[in-house]
């Protein structure tokens, strides 16, 4: 079965649409990478996949193999060598893992084609990607799901507890952004966890604040600390709050590697340093690269880092 | 009494209508769907365990439709909000709408939310903690203000953070519910909210909605490739159904510093935003709103922006796109808004 040889497996979970979920995914999964874990990503939003287009492998086909299909493979182990160790290699020493992803997406033959499906073919077509799927040998497996607490979760929840052995669905997390709209619906989605037995590792408020690149000052574009109250609430842990980087989406949009004006401080980090790292390279250079090296000098990095960490901890013991 | 949810028996998903049968198997592949004319028949369904289950169950047009009709006969004009992609502002952008309706005394507006796992409708107009009153001629909409009524899943649950756990069927039965046991009474507008994504909630209401005639749904987005991608797929799904597109809205379009005036693209327009879609589609682009935090914020506290902060920029830009979306509809802007502006560019810039 597919799922057999997965360590462990976390749903990304929100009631609220555009929180960041797909990209939360994202960053959980490059900086699971960097820490030497191979990963998985499994995009459970049919009508909405948004997982190809992070990654950069829009035109990635999936390749049918005996036993079910393969994952699009995004970069692939890198053993830790005295070469590697330039600066770009994760603090911890650890080599690469290895990062595949599987969506709808790569099942579409046009990228605007809809699919308009009702429930049961949606179940169908989530059953399928949790059964036929030739993960192999992985450390976490990632599911990004679409808004709600529909057909997909519901179907998810129920094979996920049909098909893995106990502990191995480490849990959830719950993605919201600060205010107070998103807040209400995704108190509805941490009830879902508790009715389903999920258990909640934790929840990341994105969106919080925008640093003006222009004078550096901070803005709550979405007001700011609705997550951390909500979570506060429901005594689920808080894992940390993620402002918005426009680099960042620079860097998934058109695949630039993130540079800082000078000045830019994120979360009491200053990014100069980051800058002069990166001058070291040509400014030609920002294209160039895999997309999880681009991500090493975004100012997302150490915060995502840093929730990985406190994941890792807490599910690696 | 308000109906609970909790209740199973709210919905009757015996009714004749799509009811889905109860399949004791996964769908294989190549399978008709159990609601084709094919179903049971089609040569895929040779050896299916569930093929006597779709053989006998109920095909064809909902019966339920000319009820539908009858109900909404009289409301004039029925518009809906649509985006693939979550978190845009549909919501917003639809009590926006709903308001600078509502602003003209003489036009009664109602909003049905059709986000049934995530309504939002209510929160933003200020109405959370409202129930809905059944009375003989059916369930009564919560009324805003004078002229402006809501309908939502959330008056009908028992906590305001109650998850509603439902598969497709069960949205539907609901979806029809509030087209044919509310009673929406003399409407001008019923401004439709809907979920992302192009599935059930979306098929409900188009089906239901198709025979009584609806006037068109109006797109919104924000400005990055990743949100265009879904809306792409929209317009796609809006073509398939034959709903007709009145146009294009860009939300969160550009971002001005508080301190610094100095205009930050957020959600950068990489591919030429909706602008470009739009042209690519030959679909009508009503206009960009930009970012501003005080429409979050009055949101949050279920007050109007446009009463809030007449003034503003954003407040401009949105009764421009108001404007716009009255002239694809055909009808003037002195039905539109009781103050109307001129001089007023469709970008509020």
């Amino acid at each position: 079965m597919s799922l057999e040889n997965i360590e462990h497996i976390v749903l990304v979970l929100s009631g609220k649409g555009g929180v960041g979920k797909s990209s939360i995914t994202t960053q959980l999964a490059l900086a699971l990478s960097l820490q030497g874990r191979s990963v998985g990503v499994l995009d459970i939003d049919l009508t909405g996949p948004s997982i190809p287009r992070f990654f950069g492998i829009e035109d990635a086909k999936v390749k049918q193999a005996p036993g079910g299909w393969v994952p699009v493979s995004v970069h692939d182990a890198q053993p830790a060598g005295p070469s590697s160790d330039n600066g770009q290699a994760p603090r911890s020493g650890n080599d690469l893992g290895s990062l595949r992803c599987m969506s709808l997406g790569f099942l579409l033959g046009n990228r605007g084609d809809a699919v308009v499906w009702r429930g049961p073919k949606k179940t169908a077509m989530v059953r399928q990607f949790l059964s036929d799927v030739q993960w192999g040998a992985l450390d976490y497996l990632l599911i990004d799901t679409p808004p709600g607490t529909s057909d997909e979760h519901i179907s998810l929840v129920e094979t996920l507890l049909k098909q893995t052995s106990p502990g191995q669905v480490a849990g959830a997390v719950v993605v919201t952004t600060p205010q107070a709209i998103s807040i209400a619906d995704v108190k509805k989605e941490l009830n879902f966890c508790k009715k389903t037995g999920v258990t909640v590792l934790g929840v990341v408020e994105n969106m919080a604040g925008f640093v003006c690149p222009s004078c550096a000052e901070c803005t709550n574009v979405f007001s700011k600390g609705g997550g951390e109250v909500m979570a506060t609430e429901f005594s689920v842990p808080f894992l940390g709050s993620v402002p918005i980087d426009p680099m960042f989406v620079m860097l998934i949009e058109e695949g630039k590697r993130p540079v800082y004006p000078k000045g830019t401080v994120v979360n009491g980090k200053n990014m100069e340093e980051n800058e002069t790292a990166t001058n070291g390279n040509q400014e030609h250079d920002r294209d160039e690269g895999r997309l999880v090296e681009k991500y090493t000098s975004c100012s997302l990095h150490p915060i995502f880092d840093g929730i990985v960490r406190q994941l890792v901890t807490r599910l690696e013991g | 009494m308000a109906p609970m949810l909790q209740e199973p028996a709210l919905v009757d998903f015996n009714a004749p209508l799509h009811a889905a049968p109860k399949l004791v198997a996964p769908e294989p592949e190549h399978c008709p769907g159990p609601e084709s004319q094919q179903a049971g028949k089609a040569d895929s369904c040779a050896g299916c365990p569930n093929q006597q289950i779709c053989a006998t169950a109920p095909k064809g047009p909902d019966p339920d439709i000319p009820a539908i009709t009858a109900r909404l006969s009289s409301i004039k004009h029925k518009l809906l909000v649509l985006s693939g992609k979550g978190g845009v502002g549909k919501s917003t952008f639809t009590t926006m709408l709903a308001h600078a309706f509502a602003s003209n005394p003489a036009s009664t507006v109602g909003i049905m939310d059709t986000d049934i796992c995530g309504p939002s409708i209510p929160k933003m107009m200020g109405v959370e903690q409202e129930a809905i009153h059944v009375s003989n001629g059916g369930w009564s909409p919560v009324w805003v203000s004078e002229n402006l009524c809501a309908m939502s899943v959330q008056f009908m649950l028992p906590n305001r953070d109650d998850a509603v756990i439902w598969r497709g069927p069960k949205k539907n039965g609901l979806i029809k519910q509030f087209l044919m046991d509310v009673e929406w009474g003399e409407l001008d507008f019923l401004v439709v909210d809907t979920p992302p994504g192009t599935s059930d909630e979306h098929l409900s209401v188009n089906s239901y909605l198709k025979e009584s005639g609806v006037d068109g749904a109006v797109l919104v987005t924000t400005p990055q490739e990743v949100s265009l991608l879904d809306v792409r797929k929209e317009i796609d799904f809006c073509r398939k159904a034959g709903i007709r597109v009145l146009g294009i809205v860009e939300n969160m379009s550009g971002f001005v510093c508080p301190k610094c005036t100095h205009e930050s693209q957020i959600f950068k327009a990489t591919t030429g935003g909706a602008r470009r879609l739009a042209k690519d589609t030959g679909i009508p682009f009503l206009g960009a709103v930009p970012l501003d935090p005080r429409i979050g914020m009055s949101c949050d506290f279920g007050e109007s922006f446009f009463d809030s902060f007449p003034d503003s920029p954003a407040c401009k830009a949105l009764k421009g796109v108001v404007r716009r979306v009255g002239e694809e509809m055909g009808l003037g802007a002195d039905e539109l808004l009781a103050d109307s502006v001129d001089g007023m560019s469709v970008d509020g810039r």
